[in-house]
């Protein structure tokens, strides 16, 4: 029977309990007209198109995709593929650009490589000549491979020298990796996939997993049909399909998460829920994490998060007598104001337990795009390579005699720019080179009438390397055509540090290239070079570079040391750290209780949850985790921008599962495409009633930045909410978001702005939402279903 | 005796520092850290303010009067660009410097006085003003190789 995962977003249940193995379904999606008789080889990697990295294969026939087929064995998915896994790589057959581009009288025209690397080079030069390093910028991306990002950070911190590198896991996962680094020591998610399997509770803070990540989805979904169920405790201002299932909803007001995350770590504290040896023996700052949370009583929290006091206490019941639980975080906490502080206070209530490193005890602080991981881990972001740490002379010696460079060429007088300052400095024109890779800024960053005018403004030539005349590419001086997913070879890393291979099954389109050739490209041009006057990257192939990523990581804690394209081909997925110690690779972190804080280690001395300030090295040695992970704690603070009398209603933004970010691979794939195809906003029923405002009449909402009009769907959310998908470029909800981030991880606030909606006109039909997913509507359309539980 | 003088001075350097994180956020709108801190800051600094207002209303009044040129003088005008934000920042830091060394000058006293609510009032106050320094420290250390190289 053919797979259908449109109406059927999750598929079949393989109900089973904890400790037992979750049962494989192989999921499989031919174009129509060809048969498995028709495919002359099935290429073997993992999916792109989420953080999960679902094991799969790609069909090819006469030189072209025609299909994929999940992989039973993958330890990630066992042969299941969600909608995105089936029918995304359909939008990599459309609109490719196949032919670099150049701005002439203001009009992008065609060009050859020659000609676009020449200009691409020619103003590089310049401005290294007249203003230094500091002129140029990169911005890339969660979708590149770790090849092509360790060779970017090559050109840009060890051969270029600038400190201007970040990506849009600074929209997505920059949370995720300063909250497991401040505890921790390090980047490095601590649980695994296979904690699902055996958990006895599940904690959700604003992760609505069934539709961002929908295999895993379907992992919890066959533990909650199955004997023994873990308790569910969902963390969302919207019912969710998570929140259906829940054991607890708590549909706290969007921007109040940290209220409800000290109240859940007093309660565990003032109830006796603590491993007193574990805190002993494997923490420190408990002391500190008490009076910090001391006065944040469950009537207290949930007077600020508006939900029932009695509900904290059942969610922090649930925590502090269950045996096993798994935790995850997702955007809800990340892309808002106190995110960093929020999802300590997740990390916090698995140490007062002793929770980590054993079968169904895990974090997940989920990543969003699929190879953000591989970002953060080499140094494409505002890390050094190998979770160096930056204000660590010793580490950035290490790296510089790793790459054959001056260690003062490395930038680390100071925290490498984030993307939000990156963007500042572009603005302003300091920055007068941007090369944006693999990312669509135009619709994904806050405020876009504000990035528009800096994308093409003359102060900062704009170059966008990608697969598609994206919104951003539009904008530019120069655009170079790239190779997409399995057109090219690589690795990359999901949320559970699970290393996958993708090898390259047909050809880009027309001239396009892949990303690694288009950055060794650049570097040859510009000659860059080691201290041996050998070339920077010293490397041209992905599999040397791989090698060389290799070097790079061992004895880090994302240690590759014992992988290799060989054994990724031959086993599939595999966890680092893998290492000749460890050969078939690591399960989960932090077994022993040893977390990498000592001073050698740590990828950070720590920061001022409050305020973003750097702890020195003076007092990280005074504070002396010495190997012990540190429980960190601020006070809840209101949001940056709160409802008022002109806006009266909350904002918040996110995802449906038919699309991924700004759709420029989903919107070209016909069955994604036509389950979400274009924007919506969901009101609260009481809401929707007071206003006068129908199903699928059009809506208008206002912010202070921006307005933005769309059919409207009474959904089932919390009253005082609007929401609003962010993928539509045409109807982009970033038009209404603000410009603020988070003070430590700089992840910018895409969960509260204040908006006023007002119905301008009838609608023509139901709002163009999917009805099976947390978009359903909250009454029957027309006497359908609604499709909720 | 002059503690009433020097907590004064605490009181209005501490209003002074709030207009001054004020007049910054308000000046720098597009630098959107600087703008959000700014604003938290200059509310912790008019709390401080508001406590200290009521240590002094029981304080006997100031003596013989303050020596000369005791007063101190707050910002001015934001200044525009890069530049004049980070000049704008090194004000704040001097401000909140005299803020951080006058409350040191004032625990002392009422550490030797016995007035419990001076003390907590003060040491409550001082580790506000410490992480305003890091802060100011922060930011100065992250944005001054753009300015003075590039900007």
């Amino acid at each position: 029977m053919r797979t259908d995962r449109i109406d059927d977003i999750w598929g079949s249940r393989a109900p089973h309990g904890p400790g037992s193995p979750w049962p494989a379904r192989v999921d499989q999606y031919l174009v129509d007209g060809v048969a498995e008789s028709d495919v002359d080889r099935w290429v073997r990697g993992a999916c792109l198109l989420c953080s999960n990295g679902c094991g799969l294969e790609v069909a090819v026939s006469g030189g072209r995709m025609v299909g994929v087929r999940g992989v039973a064995s993958d330890r990630v998915n066992h042969g299941r593929l969600g909608p995105k896994g089936l029918y995304g790589w359909l939008g990599q057959q459309r609109d490719r650009l196949t032919t670099p581009l150049v701005r002439r009288d203001g009009r992008l025209v065609p060009t050859d490589w020659e000609t676009a690397m020449s200009l691409v080079v020619e103003r590089s030069r310049t401005l290294l000549e007249t203003r230094g390093p500091l002129g140029l910028g990169f911005f890339t991306s969660g979708q590149l491979m770790l090849e092509e990002y360790y060779a970017l950070a090559m050109i840009a911190k060890g051969g270029i020298g600038t400190p201007h590198l970040d990506g849009n896991t600074r929209w997505c996962t920059a949370t995720a990796a300063t909250a497991l680094s401040e505890t921790f020591g390090s980047d490095g998610q601590p649980g695994s996939y296979t904690d699902v399997d055996d958990c006895d509770a599940l904690f959700l803070y604003g992760h609505n997993v069934a539709e961002t990540q929908t295999v895993l989805w379907s992992r919890m979904l066959d533990r909650l049909d199955g004997p023994n169920p873990p308790r569910l405790v969902c963390v969302d201002p919207r019912r969710t399909k998570v929140a259906e299932r829940a054991t607890v909803h708590l549909a706290v007001a969007n921007g109040t998460n940290l209220a409800l995350m000290n109240a859940l770590v007093r309660e565990v504290i003032t109830r006796g829920y603590v491993d007193r040896a574990y805190v002993e023996a494997h923490t420190v700052g408990f002391d500190d994490l008490m009076e910090t949370t001391a006065d944040a009583t469950p009537e207290w929290a949930g007077e600020v998060c508006g939900v029932e006091p009695d509900d904290i206490r059942r969610a922090a019941e649930i925590f502090g007598t269950s045996e096993r639980v798994v935790s995850t975080c997702s955007m809800g906490v990340y892309q808002s104001h106190q995110a960093t502080a929020a999802a300590c206070a997740v990390n916090n209530l698995h140490l007062l337990r002793g929770m980590l490193g054993r079968p169904g005890a895990g974090i997940l602080q989920m990543n969003g795009q699929p190879t953000a991981q591989n970002n953060r881990e080499t140094g494409c972001s505002t890390a050094l390579p190998g979770f160096r740490n930056w204000a660590s002379a010793r580490h950035v010696d290490e790296l510089a005699t790793l790459w054959n460079v001056d260690p003062a060429t490395i930038p680390h007088w100071s925290a490498p720019t984030h993307g939000m300052q990156l963007f500042r400095y572009a603005e302003q024109g300091s920055i007068g080179f941007l090369w944006i890779s693999a990312t669509n800024p135009a619709v994904s960053m806050p405020d876009l009438a504000r990035v528009r005018k800096i994308l093409a403004g003359d102060q900062c030539f704009v170059v966008v390397s990608d697969a598609y005349l994206t919104e951003t590419a539009a904008l530019a001086d120069v655009v170079l055509p790239a190779a997409l997913w399995a057109e090219k070879t690589g690795t990359f890393t999901n949320v559970d540090r699970t290393v996958h291979l993708q090898d390259k099954a047909v050809d880009p389109p027309g001239d396009a290239r892949s990303d690694l050739e288009i950055f060794l490209d650049y570097a040859r041009r510009l000659g860059l070079h080691g201290r041996d006057g050998g070339p920077l990257p010293p490397f041209a192939t992905p599999e040397d570079a791989f090698a060389a990523w290799k070097r790079a990581s061992e004895g880090r804690p994302c240690d590759y040391s014992g992988l290799d394209y060989e054994r990724l081909r031959a086993e599939g997925g595999t966890q680092w750290p893998c290492t000749a110690g460890a050969p078939d690779g690591t399960e989960r972190l932090y077994a022993s209780g040893v977390f990498p804080t000592d001073l050698a280690s740590c990828q950070t001395y720590g920061h001022d949850l409050a305020t973003g300030a750097p702890l020195d090295e003076t007092a990280y040695r005074a504070l002396a985790p010495e190997g012990r992970a540190v429980l960190k704690a601020v006070p809840f603070d209101a949001p940056y921008e709160e409802p008022d009398e002109q806006y009266p209603f909350r904002l918040t933004t996110g995802r449906t599962a038919f699309q991924f970010h700004t759709r420029t691979k989903t919107a070209r794939s016909g069955p994604l495409d036509a389950a979400a195809p274009s924007m919506w906003f969901e009101l609260a029923e009481p809401d929707a009633l007071r206003l006068g405002v129908e199903e699928g009449d059009v809506v208008r909402v206002t912010s202070r930045r921006g307005a933005v009009e769309a059919p409207a769907r009474v959904a089932a959310l919390r009253q005082g909410v609007v929401f609003a998908p962010w993928h539509y470029g045409d109807h982009a909800a970033n038009e209404l978001t603000l410009t603020a981030w988070d003070p430590v991880s700089k992840q910018p606030e895409y969960k509260v702005a204040a908006v006023t909606v007002e119905r301008v006109a009838a609608g023509s039909g139901p709002a163009p939402a999917p009805l099976g997913t947390a978009s359903a509507p909250v009454r029957p359309l027309d006497g359908a279903q609604t499709g909720r539980e | 005796m002059y503690l009433t003088d020097y907590l004064e001075l605490l009181r209005r350097a501490e209003t002074l520092l709030a207009a001054g994180y004020r007049t910054v956020s308000e000046g720098h709108p597009a630098d959107a850290d600087v703008h959000f801190a700014t604003a938290g800051h200059a509310d912790r600094c008019e709390r401080h303010a508001g406590d200290i207002a009521h240590v002094l209303d029981r304080l006997p009044p100031a003596g013989d009067g303050p020596p000369d040129r005791f007063d101190v003088v707050g910002l001015g005008p934001a200044r525009s660009g890069p530049a004049g934000l980070l000049r704008d920042l090194l004000d704040l830091y001097q401000l909140a410097c005299l803020v951080d060394l006058t409350r040191t000058a004032v625990l002392q006293a009422g550490l030797a006085k016995r007035d419990a609510e001076l003390v907590e009032v003060a040491r409550a106050h001082a580790s506000d003003t410490a992480a305003q320094l890091a802060w100011l420290t922060m930011t100065v250390k992250a944005t001054a190789s753009q300015t003075l190289l590039v900007a």
